[in-house]
Parts: C-alpha cells; sequence; structure tokens
C-alpha cells in the first residue's frame, strides 16, 4: 500500500533532511510549529529557528532581512495567514524587492477540516499569484513535497510553498523515474477525450476521476500541476490541443487560483472549454476533512461532473 | 568629535538639504518634511558612524540602514549620493520614468540601498531580520533603521520590537524621528504615541534621547548604542519636521507636497544662506 502523509509532514521531513546540506538555510515559524511542522527543525537546528510568536507581518518582514544578508529563509505559519494576513508583507518586503523567501502556508483550502472557515484558506493561490515573480507551488503527496522543498532551496527567488493538513496517498511514487521540476506540470494518466488539470489534494481525487470515466468510455487525460505560478504553458496548450476540453481541479476558489491561471491563458491562444472545479465562492465550515471536501463538491465524482460539462460544451 | 568635522557634517547636511529640495521640486512631487527632520540623523550616520564603502555596496561586512519611514527617500537619496553611491546628478531622475530612482527605497535599483521600503511599519521588521542574520554569522556589522513618529502606530512595529528584544539584537539601533507632526496634522491629535520612551523600555529596549539635529549629540548617542550589550537601542530624536527652511518648518502641510517654482527660490535661498554662513566659518 502506498504511503500516506500529509504534505506539512513532508516539509518538516525535508527542512531537516536538508539542514546540513544548505547551511544558509534558516526557518520562522509563528507560534504553529507544531501544526506547520517546522518543530522537527527546532528541536535539531535551535540556532537556525526563530520563533516570531503569534506576529506573522513581522515574521515576513524579518525573512526578507534574513534573506537580504544571504540567509534561505523558509518563513512557515498557516496558509490563511501568511497569503491573507500578511499579504502585504510578503509583496512589499519579498516581492517587490524580490528577496529569496519560501513563504510557507500550511493547512490550505477545506481540509483544515474542524476548525471552520476562518481557517480554511482558499484565496492563497490568488493572492500570492498576483505578486510579479513570485512562483506558487502544491505539491500534491509527501514524495512530492520532499522533493519540492530542494527544489525550492535551490531556487532563488520568492516563492509560495502551501502545505496540506490532511494525510494524502502518495502517488507521484508509481511514476517512473519521477523528478520534481518547478515549473514542469506531470502527466499522471494519458487520455484523449478531456483533461483534468488538478493541485493539491485533488490530483488524487483526478486519478479516481479518471477510472470512472473510464468506466463510462471516456478517456480522461490527468496532469498534477503542482506549479501554479509559473504555470506550464506548454503542457496546458498541448492538452487542449490533443484532448479539447479541460477541466481544472483546485481546493481553492474558484477565482483566482488554478482555474483561472489555465483558461486565462488558453482564452488568449487557443479558446477551448475550460470548467473550473474548485470552492464555489464561499466560505468553508467545519467539520471532517472529508465530509467538509463532500459538501462542497470538492470529490472523484464532482469532478467527473465538470469533465462531462467540458465535453458536452465540446461537441456544441 | 573634533570641530572641524562638526563643521563638515553641518555642511553636508545643508548640502543634501538643497539637494532634496531640488528633488522634489523637479519631480513635483515627493516628501520633503520628513525628508529634512530625518537629515542630520542620516548625514551623521553616513558621513561619521556607519562602516560603509560606497566601491563596494554589497559588502557582507558592512553596517545596514534601513529607511523605515521610507518616504523620507530625497533624505537617504541625497545623502548616499553625496557620499559617493551614485553620481548626484543622478537625482535629477528621482520619481521619473527616465531612471529607476522611485519615489520610495529601491534596494534592486540603486545603489547603496540596503532594503526596499516604503509601506510603513515593514521597514524595521527587515532590520530586526537583518541583525539576527549578522548574530547568526557572527558578525560585528550593525543594523540602523530610521522610523517616523507617525509610522510608530503600525501594529508591526511593536512586532518587531519585541522581536528584536526576544533575540538579544544589541547590534541594532533604530531611531524615532519625533518631529510631532504627520501627514494628517500633528501625531497628537492623529494617534497619540507618547510617552515613546516607557514604550520602547517596556518593549525590553534601551532609550536614549537626543536633539535630532545636534551631530555631535547623535554620533555620542550611537557610542553608547554600540557599548550596550544584550540588547537593542532606541534613539528617540527630537526634530523639526522642514528644519532648514523657516516657511515649512513645524507644518504638517508640507509632509508630502512639493514647493512650486516661487516657493522653491524662496527654500533654496534660505538654505544656501545657511551653506553660505557655515562655509564663511
Amino acid at each position: 500500500m502506498a504511503e500516506k502523509i500529509a504534505t506539512r509532514n513532508a516539509y518538516g521531513d525535508a527542512i531537516v533532511a536538508l539542514a546540513e546540506q544548505y547551511p544558509e538555510l534558516v526557518v520562522l515559524d509563528a507560534d504553529l510549529s507544531g501544526a506547520t511542522m517546522s518543530k522537527g527543525f527546532s528541536k535539531a537546528y535551535p540556532e537556525r529557528f526563530f520563533n516570531m510568536g503569534i506576529a506573522e507581518c513581522n515574521m515576513m518582514g524579518v525573512a526578507a532581512g534574513l534573506a537580504a544578508c544571504g540567509k534561505k529563509p523558509f518563513a512557515s505559519t498557516f496558509a490563511m495567514f501568511a497569503a491573507g494576513r500578511a499579504f502585504e508583507q510578503v509583496r512589499n518586503s519579498i516581492g517587490y524587492p524580490h528577496l529569496n523567501v519560501k513563504v510557507v502556508g500550511s493547512h490550505g483550502g477545506l481540509s483544515v477540516g474542524e476548525d471552520g472557515a476562518t481557517h480554511q484558506c482558499c484565496e492563497d493561490f490568488a493572492t500570492m499569484r498576483t505578486i510579479p515573480g513570485m512562483v506558487v507551488c502544491c505539491p500534491c503527496d509527501g514524495n512530492e513535497m520532499r522533493q519540492a522543498v530542494q527544489a525550492l532551496i535551490d531556487y532563488d527567488g520568492p516563492a509560495y510553498l502551501r502545505l496540506g493538513r490532511s494525510a494524502v496517498e502518495t502517488v507521484t511514487d508509481a511514476v517512473p523515474g519521477y523528478r520534481f521540476e518547478l515549473g514542469k506540470g506531470v502527466t499522471l494518466r494519458d487520455g484523449s477525450d478531456v483533461t483534468l488539470i488538478a493541485v493539491g489534494l485533488m490530483v488524487q481525487e483526478a486519478l479516481k476521476a479518471a477510472d470512472i470515466l473510464a468506466g463510462e468510455g471516456v478517456s480522461a487525460r490527468v496532469i498534477n500541476m503542482h506549479t501554479v505560478k509559473p504555470l506550464d504553458e506548454a503542457l496546458v496548450l498541448k492538452a487542449a490541443e490533443e484532448t479539447g476540453a479541460i477541466v481544472t481541479s483546485e481546493e481553492h476558489n474558484i477565482i483566482g487560483g488554478l482555474g483561472e491561471a489555465v483558461s486565462g491563458y488558453l482564452s488568449g491562444v487557443r479558446p477551448t472549454p475550460v470548467v473550473r472545479h474548485g470552492v464555489e465562492d464561499q466560505f468553508g465550515r467545519s467539520g471532517k476533512a472529508a465530509e467538509v471536501l463532500a459538501a462542497y463538491g470538492l470529490t472523484a465524482e464532482g469532478m467527473a461532473d465538470k469533465a462531462r460539462a467540458a465535453i458536452a460544451l465540446k461537441k456544441r | 568629535m573634533q570641530a572641524k568635522e562638526l563643521h563638515e557634517l553641518a555642511v553636508t547636511a545643508t548640502k543634501a538639504r538643497l539637494l532634496a529640495l531640488d528633488m522634489v521640486h523637479t519631480a513635483a512631487s515627493g516628501h520633503i518634511g520628513g525628508s529634512l527632520s530625518a537629515m542630520d540623523i542620516l548625514t551623521t550616520l553616513y558621513f561619521h558612524t556607519m562602516k560603509v564603502d560606497p566601491k563596494a555596496p554589497q559588502s557582507p561586512d558592512r553596517d545596514r540602514f534601513v529607511l523605515s519611514k521610507g518616504h523620507c527617500t530625497p533624505a537617504l537619496y541625497a545623502v548616499l549620493a553625496l557620499r559617493g553611491f551614485f553620481p548626484v546628478e543622478d537625482c535629477k531622475l528621482f520619481r521619473s520614468i527616465k531612471g529607476h530612482y522611485s519615489g520610495h527605497p529601491d534596494m534592486k535599483h540603486v545603489r547603496g540601498v540596503d532594503m526596499s521600503t516604503g509601506s510603513l511599519g515593514q521597514g524595521i521588521s527587515a532590520a530586526v531580520g537583518m541583525a539576527i542574520a549578522g548574530k547568526c554569522d557572527k558578525k560585528d556589522y550593525r543594523v540602523y533603521a530610521v522610523l517616523g513618529d507617525g509610522e510608530i502606530a503600525e501594529g508591526q512595529v511593536w512586532e518587531a520590537a519585541m522581536a528584536a528584544a526576544k533575540y538579544h539584537l544589541d547590534n541594532l539601533c533604530a531611531f524615532v524621528d519625533v518631529n510631532g507632526l504627520q501627514i494628517d496634522g500633528a501625531t497628537a491629535d492623529v494617534m497619540p504615541s507618547e510617552p515613546l520612551d516607557q514604550k520602547f523600555a517596556a518593549f525590553g529596549w534601551n532609550v536614549l534621547k537626543v536633539d535630532g539635529h545636534d551631530y555631535e549629540a547623535i554620533a555620542m548617542a550611537l557610542e553608547r548604542a554600540a557599548a550596550e550589550k544584550g540588547a537593542p537601542t532606541v534613539i528617540l530624536a527630537r526634530t523639526v519636521k522642514g528644519k532648514g527652511v523657516p516657511f515649512m518648518e513645524n507644518d504638517a502641510g508640507w509632509h508630502g507636497k512639493a514647493p512650486n517654482d516661487e516657493q522653491y527660490a524662496l527654500a533654496k535661498a534660505d538654505v544656501e544662506a545657511i551653506l553660505a554662513g557655515l562655509e564663511a566659518k
């Protein structure tokens, strides 16, 4: 059986595993190290860990100052506070001077579960991708997250990394020779009738949706678009040309995220039906993660519905 | 401080005031009031205290400066130009589409700028990060920041203040340019910030007070700050907004307004008279 691990745990493991190799790596947190999983790093490398308290805006500025002096800071907190509360600090103190800070937002999306709407950030892709020069990345499983952390340490510039709270099944290890590359989507399954472009834990659902569709005689391609920005335009264009219909799927508001990135790109180069699967401009609510996702239609079946709609548009 | 150096600082600051007035007049926009109030602090830092080399603006061992009240760019660019980081003539490009001397400090395009600032409350956090990096790397550089007394209302300033005390950042020294005025009027009316000394002391900082137009007092306070161990220092500098131009002094109306041609001629004559007086000595 495949490994099941939350991407936040894989993040916590990766920063510890890479600490010796990268002496300039430093980690900051805002009193959530036990949740973002930076706690392991804080124990192993206390002199390189800075707990800034419940003060995310200051944390982003401090990270900027560290980067201006050659450090490689990862500043972690909940997505809501990293990309929401501290948006303007990330924009002005990190994005504008293009400083080498990795803004890490854990507990992204509805799968936060019980804490409810105040902590279920479905806006982080939107806010972060509007910052010029900002990379926006959300790996789908533990294997991909470990590789993404290393790629982000090697990348010299500002980036946002979304982590998830819930344990998710590892799917990328089934891809022979899988190697994470920033800005390069991964085709997990080929298909010719429709393409499901998913990010984060919707990637696993996309694979299930493709199975559902296969049962109906529909051939669905599945792309894991772990990097929302810069978008892998070549891969999107190829999918549009070869399958003629696209479904985007994300644990994010359909406004401002992957869906708008894909449809915005395609509308300018090759108008193609794009149906967006995501949170339909609503706040979340409390419940167990799987229950909340189901309540908002963020399931394989919900995605299959969108695929049927996309294919119908193609035929018009 | 030797009388000769004091005199030189006064001459330099006066030339910087002329340059700042010229920048704001040429650009027909910019923040002159607070630039003039902070000018003597910046001049003392860059011409007396800070270890910087205009030929090596990225030296890892240099002292750092963060203009947290970033709108006072005319003061920073004037002092950097006179210190030799870029040609004085470039000041003509301030706020111009023809160059990269943007309205607020830009570390990516302007030599000598250590941090991009402008959104109030953020610069001090970056200064804290720079000071932490210095501690990590066991370097002996010092980090300086200048805040406005209106800026103090930003909550982030106090987040940064707590962090600086937590990490015992005795390599950090912040000034508050206490000119008592902000864009909408008197700081005491808009959002009272006093007692600043008690606030910073309660946040774990060493607190010093100076006349922000007395070069020797500023330099001595900076020496005392450097000798402090285990905690950051704040220097509360009492200043006059618009200092050096009588019709601009203590008038919040000159916070973000450029002088017209007539006003510029008057202001320039006032400051040139000060310079002539200094040079006659």
